[in-house]
């Protein structure tokens, strides 16, 4: 039905004249005769808006959208105030391309600045970039930052995500770099396994904080253990989390990154989401992709510009150390947008309460003789024995609730301040039954 | 403008949660560090950003015709679509029965995006256009190691191609073979018979290319190469020019990445989120990224290829993104496609036809959904450079278009105008250009003074990058 | 433009100052930076690093490009001139002062110019 061409046919065929064309297909002459498709593409017919709006209203009916969310493992339903959406669903923000014409493009750059500042806040880092894809791919992307000739091998906690640990292991197959996978002990990462896998030739370690199981590391510690060794520490931290633990710049990383989701966007299956990189001032220089930069223009007015690109694939090309080009700018403004309308309270509040209705769930599934597994301390996710997994997330799911994510062991469940407590009581009682 | 640091006052903020309702915890190690997070009201907050999006220049504030990426007009319908909760509130580890419909966005995206491009299968787990070059190079890599061949080291990249692909190919652990461009912008077919051999693993090739020409020896090209053993890789960033005409898959490319974000109109967000989706042919499928989306019974089902290369990313990629690109492609149709492309050539050839009056043309032949004006001789001439006019284009409510690039063009200025635009906004949109060269000639001052208009004026990038100043810190 | 007659040049526009022997001083000539534009960054070499006559060994960016500097010499890098990590402008103001590594052990040289080779060879 419609392509969104606004030209009439009559418009088409002046300005075909106009370029000495008799149809349109004398402007492919240049395709091979027989490479053309002609009418063979088996594509079905356009649609009005009507149409496609049921259609593709069918296919998002055939989800189910769970009233309460017990399950996190990488991706957390936090509130997203309303101010949130209407910024950034304002159409310049969103169709924009990449801000390369500075003198148009101030309000995508300053955004940018803005949340490369926040993210400096957060963690405590010194510099962060415009952001990356998502969480495991700014994992991945910190091994180029740390290896050199001598320093090769790359080391990952067990108790990180897995998606996280996978997407640093197909970089590193591209690489050519060898990743250690360094065990774990009671659901956190094993200190004395780390001490003796870290070689001369290691160039980072990556944990994080919280880790995949909800459980705090003790990262400072790890951090001595790393630096000891001569190789880069690479924490990955939930960011809400940075509300009230104990900073990566505290715990001594070299670089933090992240997945920024929780800032304030959907989980929307799992994307778009936001991955931040921070590191230290003697580490700025490493940092893959956009970053923007103060400066000012002819009148002396400060004004912002993409900057430190020569380190960038456009110009370094096959010497540069990413390939990355876009950043997810719509992401990073949700995020900013985010942390402005929370700013500093709301977002120890939010984070305050995860972690407090966690704990809250934790004590209550464990009178009902759920305990954990692991010991020691957690955030807003944890893991609890459970022997017939399948059984406790069906009754759950049949009222609405989306239970924990079942795991080796058990079951991994998360509260955030989205969850009252009512609904947690609700929760256990249905658990009661079942168990 | 001053920063969100800057405004408000400690104390103010949103009434947004309400208190605790269980008993407080905190952690042994709490954060010691104070965070200092903008502190405002609700309406100052809605004013900076309000203020801020009048600083941008989006498809809507007018023509936006920078080459190479596509800046068609994004529908609303789109938008629409990839907002409905039953995509929005959806948890990407609930059970594979209760998200049925998002499996269901992805096979049919699979099947629709494989059909326009020739290929038989797709992963959309790649976020944007690289990171799709980098899943298919793995998956070449993947492929040659199968076979139990390591000696296939090198990927041939032409030198007209974008930073993104030789980038690409060292990530995937490749050595780079540039092969120099023919006098008319094509690959130089004896140059890449020459570089050919048993260490070739692949070819990395637009086509249309990226000075807007259709590759007539594209059959020959990826002959070549797949008599050498090698592979040949699509990078999609110029399919708009083609879609529903003629299909990668039967120019003889084994591996492509589309740019969701191009050319099925899915909005780049000020630099993103994008979709990098990348298609295979049958050799290809059992390497790709898992998981993948395959049919069970009446519905659908995740599964891991047998020879997965591992994730690039976390859970299935740029969802949402994915939803209005399928929402694009089922308003288009069977007959939409093919007419998006030629009307996108048609405005192309039609704004090169008007501007040859006076600018020179890097490659002087009919062009496909873009062209690249060489403006040496008018630099030569006034001392105006293509930078100066694409800083007049500003003043003029055009963004200029791709500039410097690509790199075998000496001060190129590359247009491409997409289908959505009108002929009115193109003759416009030419008078301006041609205004311009007029210009450079009488008054050149003007134009190294240009933009005078804009919310700010030429920036010092230069001392950015000497005394970088990346983040805001309290005076 | 100014080419001292101490220096000994490069065709690929580095000048060499000979300490003794087996060390010398390497930098850009001021022909290289006025052709590179304002220079923002240069990425120094490491000490004790090896380098090879006629490869690069360090690179300088501006904002638009970045360009390797290739080495006249064979030898190994004894020390490298931080001050250009802070400021990189002194490679376009005093190219000549700039030095960017002193190399020692040199056990090869490519075959270089005298200040009015160099002057010659740029004209062309």
């Amino acid at each position: 039905m419609g392509s969104y061409i606004p030209n009439t046919g009559e418009q088409r065929r002046e300005m075909l004249s106009a370029v000495g064309a008799q149809c349109v297909q004398d402007l492919f002459a240049s395709v091979p005769k027989d490479m053309l498709v002609g009418d063979g593409l088996d594509l079905p017919e356009g649609l009005s808006e009507l149409e496609v709006r049921r259609a593709v209203t069918a296919m998002a009916e055939k989800n189910r959208i769970y009233p309460t969310v017990l399950r996190g493992a990488g991706a957390y339903r936090h509130f997203i105030p309303a101010v949130v959406r209407s910024v950034v669903t304002r159409e310049e923000l969103v169709t924009a391309y990449t801000p390369y014409q500075a003198e148009i493009s101030q309000g995508i750059l300053q955004s940018i600045f803005e949340f490369q500042t926040m993210i400096c806040m957060l963690t405590g880092m010194d510099v962060a970039n415009a952001s990356v894809y998502d969480g495991g791919t700014a994992a991945a992307e910190s091994i180029a930052m740390c290896k050199d000739r001598r320093r090769t091998k790359a080391y990952v906690s067990a108790c990180a995500h897995p998606h996280v640990i996978e997407t640093m292991r197909t970089y590193c197959f591209g690489s050519d770099t060898e990743l250690v996978v360094v065990p774990e002990k009671d659901g956190r990462t094993d200190l004395e396994a780390l001490k003796a896998a870290l070689g001369a030739d290691a160039a980072c370690f990556y944990l994080q904080q919280p880790n995949y199981y909800g459980n705090m590391e003790d990262a400072a510690a790890i951090g001595e253990i790393v630096h000891a060794a001569g190789a880069k520490f690479v924490m990955g931290v939930n960011p809400i989390a940075c509300a009230v633990m104990a900073t990566p710049a505290e715990c001594g990383a070299d670089i933090a990154v992240g997945e920024g989701q929780p800032l304030g966007l959907d989980i929307a299956f799992g994307g778009p989401y936001l991955g931040f990189m921070a590191a230290t001032k003697a580490m700025f220089r490493k940092l893959p992709g956009r970053i923007v930069g103060q400066t000012h223009d002819v009148e002396g007015q400060v004004g912002y510009v993409l900057t430190l690109t020569a380190r960038e694939q456009h110009i370094r090309r096959e010497k540069a150390s990413s390939n990355i080009c876009s950043n997810q700018a719509l992401c990073a403004l949700t995020a900013g947008v985010y942390l402005t309308a929370m700013g500093p309270e709301g977002l120890e509040k939010a984070a305050r309460q995860s972690m407090s209705k966690a704990h809250y769930l934790a004590a209550e599934l464990e009178k009902i003789g759920m305990k954990r597994l692991h010991g020691g301390e957690f955030f807003h996710e944890f893991v609890t024995a459970c022997d017939k997994p399948q059984a406790v997330l069906d009754a759950l799911d049949k009222a609405g609730i989306l239970g924990g994510l079942p795991v080796e062991g058990g079951i991994l469940w998360c509260v955030t301040e989205m969850v009252s407590r009512e609904e947690i009581d609700r929760a256990v009682a249905i658990i009661k039954e079942v168990c | 403008m001053k920063l969100i640091f800057e405004k408000g006052a400690p104390g103010q903020h949103l009434s947004l949660l309400p208190s605790c309702d269980v008993p407080e915890v905190s952690l042994s190690q709490e954060r010691k560090a104070p965070l200092p997070l903008p502190q405002v009201s609700e309406t100052e907050l809605t004013r900076h950003y309000t203020a801020l999006a009048k600083r941008v220049h989006g498809v809507n504030d007018g023509f936006y015709p920078l080459g190479s990426c596509t800046m068609k007009y994004n529908p609303k319908i789109n938008e629409d679509m990839a907002a409905l909760p039953g995509f929005t509130q959806i948890h990407p580890l609930q059970p594979e029965s209760t998200v049925q419909g998002c499996l269901e966005v992805l096979a049919t995206a699979e099947k629709l995006l494989g059909e326009i491009t020739g290929m038989d299968a797709m992963t959309f787990q790649p976020a944007a256009g690289a990171h799709g070059e980098f899943t298919g190079l793995l998956l070449i890599k993947a492929y040659h190691h199968h076979r139990g061949d390591s000696a296939r080291t090198k990927i041939i990249v032409p030198d007209s191609a974008h930073g993104t692909n030789p980038a690409s190919a060292v990530m995937a652990g490749y050595t780079v073979v540039n092969i120099p461009s023919a006098p008319d912008g094509c690959v130089d077919v004896e140059a890449l018979k020459a570089a050919v051999g048993p260490d070739t693993a692949g070819l990395m090739l637009t086509n249309p290319n990226t000075v807007g020409i259709f590759d007539k020896n594209i059959l020959e090209i990826t002959k070549i190469v797949h008599d050498a053993g090698g592979l040949c890789y699509y990078d999609g960033a110029n399919l708009n020019a083609v879609m529903g005409v003629v299909r990668p898959g039967d120019m003889g490319f084994d591996v492509i990445h589309l740019n969701l974000h191009k050319t099925f109109s899915t909005p780049h967000g000020g630099g993103g989120p994008g979709s990098g989706a990348v298609g295979c042919k049958a050799l290809l499928e059992s390497f790709l990224p898992g998981p993948v989306v395959e049919k069970a019974g009446d519905g659908y089902r995740f599964a891991i290829p047998e020879h997965s290369i591992g994730r690039v990313k976390d859970f299935y990629g740029n969802f949402t993104v994915v939803v209005k690109a399928l929402t694009y492609i089922l308003t288009l149709g069977k007959a939409g496609i093919p007419e998006a492309a030629e009307n996108a050539v048609l405005n192309a050839n039609y704004m090169m036809k008007r501007l040859k009056e006076k600018y020179t043309m890097a490659y002087d032949v009919p062009c496909m959904h873009e062209f690249v004006m060489c403006l040496e001789d008018l630099l030569h001439d006034t001392g105006v450079s293509a930078m100066d006019i694409a800083k007049g284009l500003l003043d003029n409510g055009i963004h200029p278009p791709t500039m410097y690039f690509p790199l075998i063009v000496h001060e190129a200025l590359m247009i491409e105008p997409t289908e959505t635009e009108s002929k009115e906004t193109l003759d416009e949109a030419c008078d301006v250009f041609l205004k311009l060269w007029d210009l450079a000639h009488s008054d050149p001052q003007a134009l190294h003074d240009a933009p005078k208009t804009t919310p700010v004026r030429r920036l010092d990038e230069v001392g950015a990058a000497r005394n970088p100043v990346l983040r805001y810190t309290e005076a | 433009m100014n080419f001292p007659a101490e220096l000994k040049y490069s065709k690929s526009h580095e000048w060499v100052k000979m300490l003794d022997d087996t060390t010398a001083l390497v930098g850009i000539t001021d022909y290289a930076q006025s052709e590179l534009g304002d220079l923002v960054f240069i990425n120094l070499p490491v000490v004790g690093d090896a380098v090879t006559k006629e490869e690069a060994f360090c690179d300088v960016e501006s904002v638009k490009a970045v360009s390797d500097v290739v080495s006249p010499l064979t030898g190994v890098v004894a020390e490298i001139n931080e001050a250009l990590m802070d400021e990189p402008q002194m490679l376009n103001e005093s190219p000549y002062e700039a030095w960017i590594a002193k190399v020692e052990d040199i056990t090869d040289t490519e075959e270089l110019m005298d200040a009015a080779a160099y002057e010659a060879f740029i004209q062309q």
